[in-house]
């Protein structure tokens, strides 16, 4: 009775006794979930679709961002100018395209400064344990006591004056972003790393006499990888939201540069008369944060271990 | 449980002590020299220059020459006697200031925390009971869309609407509910909305999909084949379990909504905490970004370790570990 499961489950020794299970790379399986449902596909279509306008902003918008033309102030959408225009007749259309670029600039390198640092720290943190482990969670407990926005502002406040990363424009914001993005990030690998740290890789590995950095670094974190590219692509959209904020608060991008955060603030005054001018900048972050949250989603669902199989 | 009450409030007085440090920190990192700041508001327009002996004196008055701990040691303890120094821009005690603008900002952040809690979990709970029906649908969509609307956004978009194009609401501004409550009703419905709508949709989210792990759960099938009532099984087996990370989701949603009450606070003119961290922090007014910024950090630790306890209470595993 033994024999006979082993023969049918166990190592193959008689070829037409083995179950043929169809072997997909992780690749196919992933891109084959995250196309499965329309919401997924679309929101991925939509972070498509704006990176490809913020690459070639130039190429498809006849007017320059920059440029004032004061004789086309304030106007209302025409076939000339599909949103209308500015304050300083700058096309509101080529501003949101432009601004594009700017908000995908500034989100994705603070995900990656935020979340390189991050990830490092949790990752000593759950590695190492004790003394370490508590101080760094004490840490981010006490980052996270405070609203990100605040956070954001006390660090964007400090950075742009201070000289810290340039002294102003897009360095500083990346920095105040991806700084205030840490704790969120190290929380999140800590409780991965937790986890993965119980496998049995982990403590061959220590037994051949790897090093702690090493074995973080080839054992702990390709496994914890996954969930990660999730958290980032979810962390994207997060920052969409706060670069905009903090523009619209004035203490993000400076202007001239197009934001779509400081488009909102510029317009506000114009509410009444020329609502085009705030509302259409919100749509655009609307749009891409929606695009980031799907797409994030369907990544979630491609990699999470609880629901393999079910697609 | 006790120990655990007590090991919980240790931690948290931790943690508030790390907070008062990084805010510190943060603050003496602010650029500008506030002796130079303080003389310059208060000598503007006069033609009076300032030796470099008063300027000492004036810096040794006021400590700044001594050591940052010796600093800090110093503003904590006058931080616990709750003196919080003085507004150089308006020239009165900043917890004057706080005590009159806390409630206010307090008032909004927790009534929009109960009524997006209450709407979040309710839209949550129908979907994951209906799911894949047209309801489940429509509410998913409706809240994937409000979790991506940037609050201030939604601010403009109401007020245009229903200030500028229906007259219904006034734009703007701040009515206390004991002199006029359906006159502070009307002006706090826009700003309610608008810092709420991103509270509800990611609660609902959150509540549709812990609901429907709770569904598939052993527990849930024992119950059914116990033969006990559908809304006995969906309230007290399945909402119970669905409601435990559903609990410390609220202590983010109140940061989040705390956090859009500056937004809120300066596109509705509402004279709260965080439009006094905004002018403050414009008006290079750092003693008063210090103060407020602590506050934050004190509601915000204050309701998570309430939510901590709320936690334990209901799930055991997490208070004998």
């Amino acid at each position: 009775m033994a024999d006979d499961s082993k023969n049918t489950i166990g190592p193959a020794k008689n070829e037409s006794t083995v179950f043929e299970i169809p072997r997909y790379s992780e690749w196919r399986r992933i891109t084959r979930v995250l196309f499965s449902r329309k919401l997924y596909a679309i929101g991925f279509g939509i972070v498509v679709f704006i990176i490809l306008v913020a690459i070639f902003a130039p190429f498809i918008t006849p007017y320059d961002p920059l440029k004032p033309d004061l004789h086309h102030r304030l106007e209302l959408p025409s076939s000339e100018h599909w949103l209308g225009t500015d304050t300083l007749g700058r096309d509101i259309l080529c501003r949101i395209a432009y601004g594009a670029r700017t908000s995908l600039i500034v989100s994705i390198s603070a995900v990656l400064l935020g979340n390189f640092i991050g990830i490092i720290m949790g990752i000593a943190a759950a590695y190492y344990g004790g003394l370490v482990f508590t101080l760094i969670m004490r840490f981010t407990d006490a980052l996270m006591a405070f609203p990100s926005i605040l956070l954001f502002i006390l660090i964007a406040g400090i950075a742009s004056t201070s000289g810290i990363a340039g002294g102003g424009g897009l360095p500083v914001l990346i920095f105040a972003l991806g700084f205030g993005g840490i704790a969120g990030m190290c929380r999140m690998m800590c409780g991965l790393a937790l986890s993965v740290k119980q496998n049995d890789y982990v403590l061959a590995a220590r037994a051949i006499g790897m090093g702690g950095w090493r074995i973080m670094r080839s054992q702990i974190f390709p496994n914890a990888f996954p969930p990660l590219m999730v958290m980032f692509t979810m962390g994207i959209g997060g920052m969409v939201m706060a670069e905009a904020g903090l523009s619209f608060l004035g203490i993000g991008v400076v202007p001239p540069t197009p934001s779509w955060g400081s488009m909102i603030m510029d317009g506000m005054s114009y509410l009444l008369t020329n609502p085009v001018l705030s509302l259409a900048p919100g749509v655009a972050i609307m749009l891409l944060m929606f695009g980031f949250n799907m797409f994030g989603d369907g990544l979630r669902d491609a990699v999470d271990p609880r629901l393999r199989g079910v697609f | 449980m006790t120990a655990y009450i007590f090991r919980r409030i240790i931690i948290g007085i931790f943690v508030l002590l790390l907070v008062t440090m990084i805010v510190f920190l943060l603050v003496r990192l602010l650029p500008g020299d506030p002796l130079v700041i303080f003389l310059g508001q208060s000598y503007t327009g006069q033609q009076q220059r300032i030796t470099q002996a008063e300027y000492e004196a004036l810096k040794h008055q006021w400590g700044l020459d001594r050591p940052i701990f010796v600093q800090y040691f110093d503003w904590l303890s006058h931080v616990l006697r709750g003196d919080l120094g003085e507004s150089i821009t308006v020239r009165t005690p900043i917890s004057t200031l706080i005590a009159e603008r806390m409630p206010r900002t307090m008032y909004i952040g927790f009534i929009t925390l109960m009524f997006s809690s209450v709407f979040g979990i309710l839209a949550g709970i129908v979907c994951a009971l209906r799911r894949g029906s047209w309801l489940d649908n429509s509410v998913t969509t409706a809240a994937n869309i409000g979790m991506v609307i940037p609050v201030f956004w939604l601010a403009l978009l109401l007020m245009y609407v229903f200030s500028y194009k229906l007259h219904w609401l006034p734009t703007s501004g701040w009515i206390s509910p004991f002199d006029d409550f359906w006159g502070h009703v009307k002006c706090m419905i826009m700003p309610f909305v608008a810092v709420g709508v991103g509270s509800v949709a990611g609660l609902a989210r959150i509540v549709r999909s812990c609901m429907l792990e709770a569904i598939a759960a052993d527990y849930v099938r024992t119950a059914w084949a116990k033969g006990l009532t559908e809304k006995i099984i969906v309230i007290r087996h399945q909402l119970k379990n669905a409601m435990i990370p559903v609990v410390t989701m609220l202590g983010g949603s109140l940061a989040m909504i705390m956090g859009g009450s500056v937004f809120i606070e300066t596109i509705f003119a509402i004279p709260g905490i965080g439009l006094l961290t905004m002018r403050a922090l414009f008006d290079q007014d750092y003693q008063v970004v210090q103060a407020t910024v602590l506050m934050f950090g004190l509601v915000i630790i204050i309701s998570n370790l309430i939510v901590d306890l709320v936690w334990a209470w209901m799930d055991p595993r997490i208070r004998f570990t």
